[in-house]
């Protein structure tokens, strides 16, 4: 009788089931088109055929109810905010946030005006920071990036009430 | 028509109120008595020879030191291409003037701007609510003596300054 290990050498590979779901997740990161002002073109560009985010399985969706991703990009104001709240409580479990640009990491240029909250991570918790005044395509592209990397050590069978501990920092 | 004839005949017409022309800036600017605007700008817009159809802006400056807040009209004729600036000064304590909403439209959301950012009274404005600001706000911002708030709707409005914490 022949071994069974060796009938199927290409087509069989062993894993983790932790590994296969987070590899699933990690490829096929739909982010919700959230552009507030100029760092939305930048986020656009990285959307486009150059930068190419489409090629890490990241497409843009324009509901939250589908999204996976809130990449919030823009300066925040208060009124703003509120929605901004909205919106993430609606997006469903595993659900991540990117902070792209100055005016979401802390406010950035406006930080000293009436209307404009400083920083995102006042209302919502924040996975990843970009920095910049608007970050690049290259930027944004190493920030999604970085999500798949924090995707892929996530353990959900293990602990699966790792959101629970996602608070927002004070 | 330039912007000394327009005063001159103003002045002829309204005596007592209007007064301070100052023709040598960019751009000539009069004041106006409150209680008399709506009547001027009515003249303004629809005279012959004047026909300032449009409000370009409308706008307030705070003066905390004289006490007033002053109310600015940026009027502009297309049938002359001629332009003029009305001033209104008004007591800081109690702002209120009543609207030129039914000479131009626009005026509207102008006037609700300035309500919004300063908290003058429009008097007689048809619906007069914050434009840009949330309802709930509290104060009016572009008031020199205006102080941020604590905490917006659970929402803190300070932030750390971050070099204390990289000296840290």
């Amino acid at each position: 009788m022949k071994p069974l290990i060796n009938s199927l050498p290409e087509t069989v590979f062993t894993t983790k089931v932790d590994d296969l779901l987070n590899w699933g997740r990690a490829s096929s990161q739909w982010y919700m088109l959230f552009g507030l002002a100029c760092c939305a073109i930048e986020l656009m560009q990285t959307g486009g055929p150059r930068a190419d985010l489409d090629r890490f399985g990241a497409v843009p969706r324009a509901t939250p109810r589908q999204s996976d991703l809130m990449i919030v990009a823009g300066t925040l104001t208060y009124k703003m905010a509120k929605r901004t709240k909205l919106l993430y409580d609606q997006m469903p479990d595993p659900k991540y946030v990117i902070s792209m640009g100055s005016c979401s990491n802390c406010g950035g240029l406006f930080q000293l005006a009436y209307s404009v909250c400083k920083g995102v991570d006042k209302i919502v918790p924040v996975d990843v920071y970009v920095p910049g005044c608007p970050p690049r395509p290259e930027a944004l592209t190493e920030g999604l990036l970085r999500i798949q990397d924090k995707m892929m050590r996530e353990r959900w069978l293990v602990k699966p009430a790792k959101t629970a501990e996602k608070q927002p920092s004070a | 028509m330039d912007a000394k004839e327009v005063y001159a005949s103003l002045e002829k017409l309204f005596p007592d109120k209007v007064r301070d022309f100052k023709p040598e800036v960019r751009e000539p600017y009069l004041f106006v008595d409150p209680a008399a605007i709506v009547e001027v700008c009515r003249f303004l817009c629809s005279a012959p020879g004047f026909r300032f159809e449009v409000l370009s802006d409308l706008t307030a400056l705070d003066w905390p030191k004289e006490e007033k807040i002053q109310i600015v009209y940026h009027l502009f004729s297309y049938s002359y291409n001629h332009q003029i600036v009305l001033k209104v000064d008004l007591p800081r304590h109690n702002p209120r003037v009543a609207t030129v909403e039914n000479v131009w439209k626009v005026a509207n959301w102008f006037e609700r701007e300035v309500y919004d950012l300063f908290g003058v009274i429009f008097e007689g404005h048809s619906d007069l609510r914050r434009i840009m600001l949330p309802e709930d706000w509290v104060g009016y911002p572009l008031r020199k003596d205006y102080v941020e708030e604590e905490e917006y709707d659970g929402i803190s409005t300070q932030r750390a300054p971050l070099v204390e914490k990289l000296l840290r």
